[in-house]
């Protein structure tokens, strides 16, 4: 699909859902719907069962976290329609304390999803059946993919053998973790290949 | 083939065994060796030969060594890779057992995380005495690549005590084997029957 066809199904969702869906953009021939947390329900099933949309298969939901924001968290959901033979993308903000309806009724397998991007997170889903944390070890504290959570954690484990058994203890690294690379290409350096100044600034 | 009846006249007859010959001699290799006559002529002699039993127990286990497959990244890759027929570790008599109770060495490749930890310690716990523990590649051996993680062991000999440190990411299953022929040195040399 080009970007004007998904130019067009973009704002055919965004006005067949006032107050939802609140805009859309089209980038790398993408398409991207930014909706309000509180409607993704509607929104998602509007995406299903509509005759012009059709998208009929559950991706993935994942979050990012962008912590400069008032809503840190961007809750995304990525669906494909066999029919249009195009995929979307939902982005809903969302901070830690929102309460984001969970896909569960519409889309079944979104049940482990929702339990990573709460594991990884901190993003509640209400009526989820099972709201447990699903990677991270038993009783981790914390939401490792939060970009306030440090690396190396705050525990590490060592089997204790007057106790018998292995205990968590606090981190303690005996040569502290070392980024030498100053200028690395995803923080924003510059480097330009030979015989490539003149090409321009890029896109 | 030559079960064929069509195909040959006669009786089939299987071609001469042809063994590595040595060129100074013209015999198989090791026929003139010293230590085999040696054996040889003191069991046709006596009928038996006397040796010392931790020789005979450090034989028996280096030569029976069951491993506990504990494949947790890539490494398994490798460590399947140094059982099937290119290397085949068990013609060293190192075979795969996956039930830890009947086992005597475990394999920890790969990663080993904060969750798994508990695991791998009541999988180690299970093993019959004596037992040794090889650790493959260099998150086992020390966290490696994710030695800064938050949710990563920085080295499984904090869970299980180590006998061989296999280094590489991943190790080949060359080195591997390596490792396993190290291990069977050092049973040899220990020769105790109490680890």
């Amino acid at each position: 699909m080009d970007d004007a066809k998904l130019d067009a199904l973009g704002q055919t969702i965004v006005s067949a859902l006032p107050g939802a869906a609140t805009g859309h953009s089209v980038a790398f021939n993408q398409l991207t719907v930014d909706v309000e947390a509180s409607k993704i329900v509607e929104v998602v099933k509007y995406l299903r069962d509509d005759p012009s949309c059709r998208f009929i298969n559950f991706t993935d939901i994942t979050a990012a976290d962008y912590p400069s924001r008032e809503k840190r968290f961007d809750v995304i959901y990525h669906f494909l329609s066999p029919t249009l033979n195009t995929r979307i993308r939902l982005k809903a903000q969302a901070d830690e304390t929102t309460q984001v309806p969970s896909l569960i009724e519409v889309f079944p397998g979104a049940d482990w999803f929702e339990r990573e991007a709460y594991d990884l997170y901190g993003v509640f889903f209400v009526g989820h059946p099972d709201m447990r944390r699903i990677l991270t070890d038993y009783g981790f504290e914390g939401h490792p993919l939060r970009k306030d959570f440090p690396t190396t954690g705050f525990v590490e484990v060592r089997y204790d053998d007057q106790e018998k058994r292995v205990v968590y203890e606090p981190v303690r690294l005996n040569q502290e973790f070392r980024k030498f690379d100053f200028l690395s290409p995803w923080e924003g350096a510059d480097y330009p290949l030979p015989g490539d100044e003149k090409a321009g600034p890029k896109a | 083939m030559g079960l064929n009846p069509a195909s040959s006249a006669g009786p089939v007859v299987a071609p001469a065994a042809k063994g590595i010959l040595d060129p100074s001699t013209g015999k198989p290799v090791g026929a003139n060796d010293p230590f085999f006559l040696e054996v040889n002529s003191e069991l046709s002699d006596k009928g038996f030969f006397v040796a010392a039993t931790d020789d005979l127990i450090t034989w028996a286990r280096t030569g029976s060594l069951m491993w506990m497959t504990f494949g947790l990244a890539c490494c398994a890759v490798e460590m399947m890779q140094v059982s099937m027929p290119r290397y085949d570790v068990e013609r060293f008599g190192f075979a795969p057992r996956a039930s830890p109770r009947q086992s005597d060495v475990m394999i920890v490749a790969g990663t080993l995380t904060n969750k798994m930890a508990p695991a791998l310690r009541k999988v180690y716990d299970q093993m019959p005495e004596p037992r040794y523990v090889i650790s493959m590649g260099s998150c086992a051996n020390g966290g490696g690549y994710y030695h800064y993680s938050y949710s990563v062991v920085r080295g499984c000999d904090r869970i299980v005590p180590i006998d061989i440190y296999v280094p590489g990411c991943p190790p080949t299953a060359e080195a591997l084997l390596y490792g396993v022929l190290l291990l069977q040195k050092k049973i040899r040399r220990t020769g105790t029957i109490e680890r």
